[in-house]
């Protein structure tokens, strides 16, 4: 690589947001990727830079497809509600839901559609128990509005919240298997998410699960 | 084997007629669909651009219905410009500096192409309704065989809009390993109810033509051309949309102050779809517009895959990009979408992006800036992928 190009490479890397890096890291390289909720496709880009992946997605937002269709990425205008029921079974290595589980009408539904069509799948989400959100809940008796949750709760796309310790349940109730799981606080400090997930429930501002059925 | 360029074409157009031509000779058969073997034909194209060393940056345009190879301007017969200059030439969309862009006039065409005006070689009179009904399979059938006589071995791209846009899909179905990248636009995986219904309208119009003579008006003298004009009239509603019409038009007079009481063209809009009407005969053969339109018509690619429109793409590694607007109401959103789900049920490469636009399905071929910089974003990842090199900035 030259230093130019290096350069270019230290750049995205450093460009790429602390969440996405932890769901890339958990990428092999030369795999098959579907991205559900790709936004303007920072994920896909970064997995077919420097992880050589055969990345897809799929994102509702029409700035966002036209972002990532021009960007050269494989993308389409699609609702993951009811546009993942078509993929065929096992056809990606890694199906990625980031940020995006609290936004789905039936969520437990594209829980299994994900690990249906994907090896694994990889959830990222923020987490409601974070103490803070706790904090202002008690405190102002009000749906927390926050930096990371930015929306009052007339117009929010988040209609399905839920907390670290929400997500692992129900992954138990649906047999699926956390192969990994870590939570990340605001100032990007990563923890691993131990068995009662007490701490990370409490200190996660978000958190990323590595599934297998 | 380029022929004379006059060898099939009616006297009074072959001198006029610009660009290549191809015959195949009886040695050489199309099996149409219909069961019959088309022998002695000629296939009209045109190329802009030039074939790089390695054969890898062909790219071929399918024209829609009342479209041609012509699509760069002047056009022979009307002298205006191409009917997708906009999209393709140096430095545009598809950039004739970098890649080698060719459009065959279509099989059953009626400029250059094998069609219902050209001469039966058999009979040395023109086809008129002798010729076989062609469909959609048989025109890329026939484009293939142009390649092969090209020496091109595969596609980059295959694009088109519409009736191009079918041509596309059905491309994509039939030579999946000479297609790299498939880009249907404005399109469907089959002909809907309503669709065939407003054909119909058209064809019956032709027909109820005294003119017209059971089809055999070239022998006769005659043309047409009043039952021509009223089918373009009723398809070129359907080109456009209640807001574009409004925009356009209103309900402002034409010329007057005031109506006129009576059945002239008070309306602007009247007057302007008798123009669209009238101009259109010009350049157009009646018999070429009944083969076409039955050609989309029969086009259902989930029927020739036990109707299951997935299957005609299972295996696929062709990079797919579907485009739509919002206000084609011809090939409205929900197909293209349809054709979406077919290729993500194989897990194809696909892209899809519908744009706003209150042009109906006439958008594909006008300025829509966003659909031609979301194109262009798909077609430079392409060429990555295909080794070519990138857009000098």
């Amino acid at each position: 690589m030259s230093p130019d190009a290096l350069e270019v490479s230290n750049r995205r890397r450093k460009s790429i947001r602390v969440d996405l890096q932890i769901i890339a890291d958990m990428i092999e390289p030369r795999t098959r990727v579907l991205d559900v909720g790709c936004g303007d496709g920072v994920l896909l880009a970064y997995l077919g830079t420097f992880k050589q992946v055969d990345g897809r997605g799929i994102e509702l937002g029409t700035d966002g497809v036209k972002a990532c269709v021009s960007a050269g990425l494989s993308v389409i205008q699609g609702d993951a509600d009811t546009d993942l029921k078509d993929y065929p079974d096992h056809a990606f290595d890694y199906v990625v839901l980031s940020q995006t589980l609290q936004a789905m009408r039936a969520p437990k539904e594209v829980l299994g559609h994900l690990l249906r069509i994907g090896q694994r799948a990889i959830v990222s989400f923020p987490n409601f128990a974070h103490w803070r959100l706790r904090w202002y809940l008690v405190r102002n008796g009000r749906m927390p509005v926050s930096e990371a949750l930015p929306y009052q709760w007339y117009d929010t796309p988040n209609i399905h919240f839920c907390t670290i310790k929400d997500f692992v349940v129900l992954c138990r109730e649906m047999g699926i298997t956390i192969e990994r799981s870590v939570s990340l606080d605001q100032r990007g400090v990563t923890r691993r998410i131990g068995a009662g997930a007490f701490f990370a429930n409490l200190l996660g501002e978000h958190a990323v699960f590595l599934l297998s059925q | 084997m380029t022929v004379p360029r006059n060898k099939t074409l009616t006297p009074q157009e072959a001198p006029s007629l610009p660009g290549h031509f191809v015959h195949f000779g009886p040695e050489r058969p199309l099996r149409l669909d219909c069961g019959v073997d088309l022998t002695d034909f000629t296939i009209a194209y045109q190329t802009y651009g030039a074939l790089n060393e390695d054969k890898s940056n062909a790219v071929l345009v399918c024209h829609a219905l009342t479209g041609d190879q012509y699509v760069i301007g002047p056009h022979p017969v009307t002298g205006k410009p191409g009917w997708w200059e906009m999209m393709v030439g140096p430095g545009k969309t598809l950039d004739t500096d970098r890649y080698f862009v060719l459009c065959a006039n279509i099989l059953g065409g009626c400029m250059g192409t094998t069609g219902p005006k050209e001469l039966n070689p058999a009979t040395g009179r023109p086809w008129a309704l002798d010729l076989p009904v062609i469909t959609v399979g048989d025109m890329v059938r026939a484009q293939a065989m142009l390649l092969d006589h090209l020496g091109v071995e595969d596609l980059f791209v295959v694009i088109g809009g519409s009736l191009g846009g079918m041509q596309v899909l059905q491309w994509a179905a039939n030579f999946p390993e000479r297609v790299f990248a498939a880009v249907p636009i404005a399109t469907a995986g089959h002909h809907t109810a309503q669709n065939i219904a407003f054909h119909e309208v058209g064809r019956q119009a032709i027909m109820a033509d005294p003119d017209w003579c059971g089809g055999d008006y070239l022998s006769q003298g005659k043309r047409p051309h009043r039952g021509l004009a009223v089918a373009r009239m009723t398809a070129h509603v359907t080109y456009l949309s209640e807001a574009s019409l409004h925009r356009k038009f209103g309900r402002r007079l034409q010329d007057r102050k005031a109506l006129s009481y009576g059945f002239d063209a008070d309306f602007q809009v009247e007057s302007y779809l008798r123009h669209q009407g009238i101009t259109f005969v010009d350049r157009f053969d009646a018999n070429s517009y009944l083969y076409i339109t039955r050609a989309m018509d029969y086009f259902d690619l989930a029927a020739e895959h036990g109707g299951v429109l997935a299957n005609a793409f299972r295996g696929t590694k062709t990079r797919f990009c579907v485009f739509s607007f919002t206000s084609d109401w011809l090939f409205p959103t929900e197909e293209a979408r349809k054709v979406v789900h077919a290729l993500n049920a194989v897990a194809a490469n696909v892209s899809f992006a519908e744009f706003i636009s209150d042009k109906g399905h006439d958008a594909f071929l006008l300025d829509e800036p966003e659909f031609r910089r979301v194109l262009s974003g798909f077609l430079e990842g392409a060429a990555e992928h295909r080794g070519l090199p990138r857009a000098i900035p």
